[in-house]
């Protein structure tokens, strides 16, 4: 019954995890095997011997670094009053951030380049009320970029810090205040470190998803603003250039996996093992 | 900060005007689109001259549009049979099983979420050139399958965990056989997570660019074609299709709150 049972399960998996062999790990697996050039590492050199390359591959962690950073200070907040809120207000915030977050990402690119194009709203606004005479450049920046990936990416920061602070026991934080803490040293030594799980998760998520970004950095950017998954596409579609797409794609798979595992370790946080 | 604090407190107060500065930022993009997709000039035009349906018009009089929309509705629809199949039986084996290399099979599972899509859009797209299978529509079914597999999973695995096993084994006591079992009693229980999965499974491949880029050819899916319109020719077509995706968004909220999975939140409140 038992050996049956292992049988069954194993069975069960196989035509997924074959699917996924046949068509995920083999083709990344040849990927990796064009980057190496047949054991000459040609597209490495030559990605070490031109400082572009590191240049976006720096830009990439900074921008990424930026859009986390803001999805933690604007998110935080919001998860917290999405947890404590009563019926209505939590239902309204809840809106506010699922809304977005099931609209296509085009969309929402699209929505913020008629919001700060030439002609946009917030340029006619501002001439409107007089505080500039000639429209500003707001669109096809770095500025650009970051308030675009903040929108797309701050709810994969909430979701996981408000399943964590929904599940805090207010008793604690109640004794907390009745040993005599103030409210900021409830906030600061209680309810932060209970909290730090969910913060974990999103920030690793929201940092590995804005890293390999490519829809929005690459419209709302214009061209201008440079990032790894944007420099790959034109690698590959636009100059046939497959060895060195290959090799960025390589540095770009092996960076997300490493900040994968660190942030990983830092705090194994729940909800992240799928089955 | 704790929640017993005063109701008028400055602390609160500020965090009131917060977080409503930041509802605001999420929203004001997917509000403001309204006005430009009923809007009757011929540009970008603030404040809007007058209304009129002629984007919607365009859109559902245009081939090119026509043919893209047909092209992700097949392209979704394969996607979700094919992930929600592969990853309802992963699922199973995921929660029911103990196997050698399951910790393995779990990494893999988990994988295509973890991996940029753009690698693993490069990496297919290599293979598939040398196949000469780019430009086919199944092709890009078989790329999206992989990034919705990881996600059916995450949502029928839970429900999976919670249903009760003695059910299964006391239809098999009563003489069904295990899969007439599973067929009879498991999934019409674990369904509502079946079908979040399946909705996630199809939404994820309709909103899927990357992937479609390398894979569709000279084929066109609604992204791509959306895409393409935002950086050749900023028409207001494209607004009438973000209001009828907004509109698609809206009917998926409310009909995961109904089944009361899949929206990845909200599912212990029922």
């Amino acid at each position: 019954m038992i050996a049956r049972q292992h049988r069954l399960a194993l069975l069960t998996a196989a035509p997924a995890v074959l699917f996924l062999a046949i068509f995920f790990l083999f083709p990344v697996a040849r990927l990796f095997s064009l980057s190496f050039d047949g054991a000459s590492f040609a597209p490495y050199g030559e990605l070490v011997r031109d400082d572009f390359y590191a240049f976006v591959v720096g830009e990439t962690f900074r921008i990424g670094a930026i859009v986390t950073l803001l999805s933690v200070l604007l998110g935080y907040p919001l998860a917290f009053a999405l947890a404590n809120s009563g019926r209505f207000w939590s239902t309204v915030i809840l809106i506010c951030v699922l809304l977005p977050f099931w609209t296509s990402m085009l969309v929402r690119t699209y929505a913020w380049m008629v919001l700060l194009g030439r002609n946009g709203i917030i340029n006619n606004l501002l001439m409107w009320l007089g505080l500039t005479e000639r429209p500003l450049q707001l669109l096809h920046n770095e500025t650009a970029v970051i308030i675009g990936m903040l929108h797309v990416l701050m709810p994969f920061f909430v979701f996981p810090v408000f399943a964590v602070m929904r599940r805090i026991d207010k008793n604690l934080l109640l004794a907390a205040e009745g040993l005599g803490a103030s409210s900021w040293a409830v906030f600061k030594e209680v309810y932060l470190p209970l909290t730090m799980p969910g913060i974990v998760a999103g920030v690793s998520l929201v940092f590995i998803l804005a890293i390999g970004f490519f829809i929005t950095p690459a419209l709302l950017g214009g061209g201008r603003v440079m990032m790894a998954a944007i420099l790959i596409e034109q690698e590959v579609r636009q100059f046939l250039n497959w060895d060195l797409g290959a090799a960025l794609s390589v540095v770009l798979l092996l960076t997300t996996l490493t900040v994968y595992a660190l942030i990983n370790r830092l705090g194994r946080p729940a909800g992240r093992r799928l089955g | 900060m704790s929640p017993a604090a005063s109701p008028l407190s400055a602390t609160r107060l500020f965090l009131v005007l917060f977080v409503a500065c930041v509802c605001f930022f999420l929203m004001a993009p997917i509000v403001l689109v309204f006005p430009l997709a009923f809007s009757s000039a011929q540009y970008l035009q603030f404040p809007t001259p007058g209304w009129s349906l002629q984007w919607f018009e365009n859109y559902f009089g245009s081939l090119s549009w026509m043919s893209a929309t047909v092209t992700t509705l097949k392209i979704a629809l394969g996607t979700t049979l094919l992930s929600t199949l592969l990853g309802t039986a992963l699922a199973f084996s995921l929660v029911r099983g103990s196997y050698p290399g399951k910790a393995l099979v779990n990494a893999l599972t988990a994988a295509p979420i973890i991996v940029p899509n753009m690698v693993i859009a490069v990496a297919i797209y290599g293979w598939f050139a040398q196949l000469q299978l780019v430009g086919d529509w199944y092709g890009v079914v078989v790329g999206h399958t992989i990034y919705a597999i990881p996600f059916v999973v995450m949502v029928v695995a839970p429900s999976l965990r919670t249903f009760d096993e003695s059910y299964e084994l006391a239809a098999m006591g009563l003489g069904a056989s295990r899969l007439g079992a599973i067929w009879h009693v498991t999934l019409p229980q674990i369904r509502p997570a079946l079908i979040s999965g399946a909705f996630l499974a199809f939404i994820t491949s309709f909103d899927e660019l990357v992937i479609a880029l390398f894979l569709a050819g000279s084929n066109f899916t609604l992204p791509k074609k959306m895409f393409e319109s935002i950086v050749f020719e900023i028409d207001p077509t494209i607004a009438a299709v973000s209001v009828l995706q907004i509109a698609l968004a809206a009917l998926v909220i409310v009909l995961a709150s109904r089944f009361g999975v899949g929206t990845g939140i909200g599912r212990d409140n029922q």
